[in-house]
């Protein structure tokens, strides 16, 4: 090993976490972020010490497209900075953390153009269950060195780690976005019209498009949309509902499961924004054993973030 | 596979083969496997068990057990069973196209070709997926939905053999990936008979699965967490418009920045690829695809998507090109242009062969703007080894392959490209990089985990795999190290005490 290549972690920030996060002895901890989505899988067990995750952006190289970020700082914050140098992640902007976006793993409104959260997440370093600083992936933008942790701390609610630190994918904002909407198009129709849309959104009476590119493109786009229904500028997307579902892209069709309140389908996607939660779906017995085993793996105290079962939520809110 | 250090694999004689063989056929296990299949379908004989000892690695072949080709999800179940009840080692297996040694069997344990599970299941263009099963050939799926106006994206320049569950367990990567991501963006689904026995549906087609992502998790885990036996995978569109582009240099430093200035102003590019020059001459005389010859390097771009939209990203990287010294500048005129610029940059490694006997592969990934300076230093590190290394790599991603040729024949060498490979690893890890950006740790990269990781961050990738495979019988001895992976050593060494020499 090489002086250069320090492994073991020395930021003091995270350090500080780590000892406040303790040992295996030390108790219930649980880590807030802006409590933005502080419902979803399960109310957090009252015994509980609440912590909060270090914050501040670390190293940002705009020519690398990579952030290092702590997980407390706001994804507004995060979002500002890489602004100012024409980047983006596929982080969903609502108000929270980064770690509290990666811990619930909810994609953004946007996730056609911007990719899935799981995917931009490089590296992760989070306090164990024994209090002590775990990395892993790494901080290239391809790389299959070892298992993929971070895949696996993404909607983990923190029940696996408590989430410290990322390397994050930055993605470029491309030079001209634009809002669409039409009363008159088929929703269904545009994903085969249009080649790479930000968004889709249908709420069973207007469809709005968000074309993203550089401008010539933009405006092909527009054209090819115009062929199929009649659409006009506007700012952008619509209010949404509270309750978040998750369905096949094919499922959104079927409107009447939604109720008679408003609701705002993602076309090509399968998020639906519902005014009523989504029905419950129990996971499959065997993957609910897995999930089982890899919790006793990481946290057999039950520890971390107690009371939060990912897959048991009926989240609600939130773009 | 030729040219993989064929020479210094084990030679098992014909009569240890025979020994083995009636060693196998005594064996209760490969009966019962062989009620579950079909007698054909579990083999025993020298041939099949020489095949199944080795992949495209460098590595001394291994010893298989049986050798099975299920054909269906029940099967690869009742052989988990078997092998769980009897306490046997099983290693899945695609293609044998891996580089890393995934595939290679340790302490003889059962083989799982997935081979024969080769059907296309369904394609739901309304979902914009498709399901298959793990023995697809990686271009045999794309060639399905070409008709249909998609494509599967990762495409590894092994897509002519590799199979979609190989993909999977190796999260591979091609030049496509820069712009569209590895394996793990184009997987919704996998079905995995976990080493109990049961079968798991990890992930789904709907927005947002519930619970962990196990999905993620498997991917990229090498065959020591079950075996995959239905896979779903994403539909890309095919682009309505491409343009390559080939831009030569002087040296392969000017290619490297070129490469960077590209990233940082904000373009991705469909593929970013260099080659350097010795590689290029190989090329042109293999398949004449039109490289220039006389360069220090080239640098193959390619832009996809709306025509409107390439034209604008083209015209810009010719111009940061020229702003990096290109000495020529050249769009691919039409698509028989394009294509012979591909299938050099794609059978490169089979030109390798005019320049020397053997080569050895390596992989890892750096920085984009470490680049050009790591560039330099291996060609350095290849010099002092009085090696030949030639560079042909996913530049855009900053994956670096470089390939040192040598002949086995001549004494020592080995030893020196070793320790050239050694050496070449550390450079990458300095400037910031990793172990391996898509052949995977396998056998080959294990003794430098801990060059990468600490001892908790290992024990904690061991508690992922404990969590699937608890019994460590999964492609036991690979991707973490011995002595941070559960009872793998001890369990290889019981098993091959046993029957299998
Ligand atoms: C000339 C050449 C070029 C290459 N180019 C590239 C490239 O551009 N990009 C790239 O990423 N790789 C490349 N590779 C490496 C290799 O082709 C890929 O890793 C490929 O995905 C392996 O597929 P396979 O079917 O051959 O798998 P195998 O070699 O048979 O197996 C690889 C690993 O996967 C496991 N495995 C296989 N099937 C399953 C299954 N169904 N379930 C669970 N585990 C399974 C095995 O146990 C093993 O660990 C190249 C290889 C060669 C020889």
């Amino acid at each position: 090993m090489t002086a250069t290549r320090a492994l073991e972690v020395n930021d003091p920030a995270l350090l500080s976490f780590a000892e406040e996060v303790g040992e295996r002895d030390s108790g219930l901890v649980a880590v807030a972020g802006g409590r933005t989505r502080w419902g979803v899988g399960g109310a957090l067990d009252p015994a509980a010490r609440v912590l909060t995750a270090p914050t501040g952006i670390v190293d940002y190289v705009p020519d690398e497209m990579t952030v290092r970020v702590r997980a407390g700082t706001t994804v507004a914050e995060l979002h500002a900075a890489l602004a100012e140098q024409g980047q983006r992640t596929g982080l969903p902007e609502r108000g929270g953390t980064v770690g509290g976006a990666v811990a619930v793993g909810e994609n953004s409104m946007f996730v056609l153009g911007r990719g899935r959260v799981r995917e931009a997440v490089l590296q992760v370093r989070y306090v164990s269950d024994q209090g002590r600083i775990i990395t892993g992936g790494g901080p290239t933008v391809k790389n299959v060195t070892g298992f993929d942790i971070p895949r696996l701390m993404v909607g983990a609610l923190g029940t696996l780690g408590c989430l410290a630190e990322f390397i994050l994918r930055t993605n470029p904002i491309p030079a001209l976005t634009r809002w669409l909407v039409s009363d008159n198009v088929d929703p269904f129709a545009i994903l085969d019209t249009v080649l790479q849309p930000g968004a889709i959104l249908w709420d069973g009476r207007q469809t709005w498009v968000q074309l993203e590119g550089h401008p010539p493109g933009v405006e092909a786009e527009q054209r090819r949309l115009e062929a199929i229904g009649s659409f006009t500028e506007t700012k952008g997307p619509p209010e949404t509902p509270t309750h978040r579902w998750s369905l096949k892209p094919s499922e959104l069709a079927d409107a009447a499961q939604f109720g008679d309140q408003p609701w705002l389908a993602s076309i090509g996607v399968g998020t639906v924004w519902a005014s009523q939660p989504q029905p419950h779906r129990p996971l499959d017995p065997g993957v609910q054993a897995l999930t089982d085993r890899v919790s006793e793996q990481f946290d057999p105290a039950n520890r971390l973030n107690p009371g939060r079962r990912p897959g048991v939520s009926n989240p609600t809110g939130g773009s | 596979m030729a040219g993989f250090l064929g020479s210094v694999r084990r030679r098992i004689t014909p009569q240890g083969l025979r020994d083995a063989q009636q060693d196998a056929a005594a064996d209760p296990v490969v009966r019962l496997l062989s009620d579950a299949l079909s007698a054909d379908r579990v083999r025993i004989d020298g041939a099949h068990r020489s095949l199944h000892g080795h992949d495209a690695s460098v590595f001394d072949g291994g010893v298989s057990g049986p050798v099975c080709y299920p054909t269906s999800t029940e099967e690869v179940q009742a052989i988990m069973r078997i092998a769980k009840e009897h306490k046997r080692n099983i290693v899945p297996r695609g293609a044998g196209t891996g580089l890393a040694g995934g595939a290679i069997p340790l302490g003889a344990p059962i083989v799982v070709a997935v081979t024969k599970m080769n059907r296309i299941l369904e394609v739901d263009v309304e979902n914009r997926v498709a399901w298959v099963e793990p023995g697809v050939i990686n271009l045999d799926l794309t060639k399905h939905l070409q008709p249909l106006g998609f494509h599967f994206a990762p495409d590894p320049s092994s897509q002519q053999v590799c199979t979609i569950g190989g993909n999977v367990a190796n999260n591979s990567g091609g030049p496509h990936c820069l712009a569209y991501g590895v394996t793990n963006s184009h997987v919704l689904a996998i079905e995995v008979v976990l080493p109990s026995g049961d079968a798991v549906m990890l992930g789904g087609v709907d927005a947002e699965p519930a619970g962990l992502d196990l999905r993620g998790a498997f991917i990229g885990s090498e065959g020591t967490l079950g075996i995959a036996t239905r896979v779903c995978v994403r539909l890309t569109p095919n682009p309505p418009a491409v343009k390559t582009l080939l831009l030569s240099f002087a040296s392969i430093g000017d290619a490297a920045s070129t490469v960077s200035s590209i990233i940082a102003d904000g373009i991705v590019p469909a593929a970013l690829e260099v080659m350097d020059q010795r590689i290029t001459q190989a090329v042109e005389n293999y398949v004449q695809a039109g490289y220039p010859t006389d360069a220090g390097a080239v640098l193959l771009a390619e832009v996809d998507g709306l025509a409107e939209s390439i034209e604008v990203d083209a015209e810009r990287i010719a111009q940061i090109g020229r702003e990096q010294g290109a000495l020529e500048v050249r769009v691919a005129a039409d698509e028989a242009e394009r294509a012979a610029l591909w299938k050099g940059r794609k059978t490169a490694f089979g030109a390798v062969a005019q320049i020397a006997p053997d080569y050895y592969l390596h992989d890892t990934v750096v920085p984009r703007s470490a680049l050009a300076d790591v560039l330099e230093k291996v060609y350095e590190i290849a010099e002092r080894h009085d090696l030949t290394v030639v560079n042909v790599f996913h530049a855009g991603d900053g994956n670096l392959h470089p390939l040192l040729a040598f002949d086995a024949r001549k004494e020592g060498v080995l030893d020196r490209v070793h320790a050239a490979g050694a050496e070449i690893l550390r450079v990458c890890l300095d400037a910031g990089g990793v172990l391996s950006g898509e052949h995977g740790i396998g056998l080959e990269k294990q003794k430098f985990m801990d060059e990468f990781f600490t001892d908790d961050d290992l024990e904690h990738q061991n508690r992922l795999r404990q969590s699937f495979d608890p019994g460590c019988r999964t492609n036991p001895g690979k991707v973490i190290p011995t002595g941070h992976s559960c009872a793998d050593i001890a369990a290889l060494k019981r098993v091959s005490n046993e029957v299998w020499v």
